[in-house]
């Protein structure tokens, strides 16, 4: 563990201090994943995790590897931009998946519905095929 | 000095990531329902992409961090499909 | 100029991730990322993505300052909900907003805004009134909320895309 004792003190405070705060913020998330009743209060949970808590994380090993290497270490931005975009895709699908299962089996605890409107049916290709 | 508090500081937010990796593992076996699984191992990624950030620091290898975006990249494709599949019961369609 | 560059914004953002995955500013890297994007914006054009653009960069950055706020704030407040040991006063609920703006990646962005803050989730999109679908960890007060989507992003959304 040499190379940590190379980190000089006004950056090492900062690094541990994100550390501490974004796994905390992760842990939160994850208790918050196992105390809430339902299925739709529990998605909120992770969300805590995705967006700060992994924020401080590549914050701390960005500030961690920019004073090591003594050269701009920047490519963490991609695994937050990568966060940042595929979260809330991944949780819409999965609140909608949650939403179709419950209403295909009737609950009412969910919004019905909105009434289909069933489309014209699509033209049929003119020339009959050969 | 530095190095101590570091070392130790690093430690603890890895027994906190462990912790809740712990609770999404346990969402993940416990349910009620199948999008419960599945919300715990989306958890479980994002927990599992910072531990392997804090291993990077720990280490002062630049390694660790292709791993965490792997992780979280694939992450995002596994559970894509995964709710696909809850929504229709089916991937391919 | 068209033909060859038709997104160039787009291809401005691949060539900077390709730069920072590579850790290099060489020439090298910097030609071959501009081949790489181009190739890829070429394909992407090829899905025939919906139409519509960026048209007040400054304004975007003004509203990417803005919900960063908010998700501090939101952290904070989703913290104290799970941390409250009361569980009995708080009420969680769907809530359905009504929305003047059409523009794809208006409504896109504003999906992942929503679902990106705690505390919010976007659930469903009706396009045939119009009108979104919400989940809320925290509904005190209904009309609380539908300002804040509709006064705080929407409005600033049709400002940036529409």
């Amino acid at each position: 563990m040499t190379h940590l004792a190379d980190l000089p003190v006004w950056a090492a405070i900062p690094v541990a201090l994100f550390l501490l705060l974004g796994s905390a913020l992760a842990l939160i998330g994850s208790i918050g994943f196992v105390r809430l009743r339902s299925f739709y209060e529990r998605v909120h949970a992770p969300t805590l995790g995705t967006s700060m808590g992994i924020g401080f994380v590549l914050l701390a090993s960005m500030l961690c590897f920019t004073v090591l290497q003594s050269r701009l270490v920047l490519h963490e931005i991609l695994i937050a931009v990568s966060m940042l975009v595929t979260t809330p895709i991944t949780l819409m699908l999965l609140a909608r998946a949650a939403l179709y299962r419950d209403r295909s089996e009737g609950s009412d605890d969910v919004p019905a519905a909105p009434p289909v409107h069933t489309a014209a049916p699509p033209a049929q290709d003119s020339a009959p095929p050969v | 000095m530095t190095a101590t508090l570091l070392l130790w500081s690093i430690f603890l937010a890895q027994i906190l990531l462990v912790a809740a990796m712990a609770c999404a593992t346990y969402r993940v076996l416990r349910g009620p329902r199948a999008q419960d699984r599945v919300l715990g191992l989306d958890t479980l990624y994002v927990n599992a992409t910072m531990l392997l950030l804090t291993f990077g620091i720990r280490t002062g290898s630049t390694l660790y961090f292709e791993a965490a975006l792997i992780i979280a990249l694939l992450g995002f494709v596994a559970t894509a499909a995964l709710a696909k599949f809850l929504m229709r019961g089916e991937v391919i369609e | 100029m068209k033909r060859w560059l038709p997104s160039p914004l787009l291809t401005a953002a691949l060539v900077a991730m390709w730069l920072l995955l590579t850790e290099s500013v060489a020439l090298g890297s910097i030609l071959m990322g501009a081949i790489l994007a181009t190739v890829t914006v070429w394909g992407f054009k090829a899905l025939d993505p919906p139409g519509g653009r960026l048209k007040r960069p400054r304004a975007a950055f003004a509203l990417a300052a803005l919900v960063f706020a908010d998700i501090a704030r939101s952290n904070l407040a989703v913290v104290k909900i799970i941390l409250n040991p009361r569980k009995t006063e708080r009420v969680s609920g769907f809530l359905h907003i009504p929305l003047d703006m059409r523009a794809p990646y208006g409504l896109a962005t504003l999906a992942c805004i929503i679902t990106g803050t705690p505390g919010t989730i976007w659930v469903e999109y009706n396009s045939a009134n119009n009108t979104i679908l919400l989940h809320i960890l925290d509904l005190v007060d209904e009309s609380t909320w539908i300002d804040t989507i509709k006064g705080r992003y929407e409005k600033r959304l049709m400002e940036i895309f529409e």
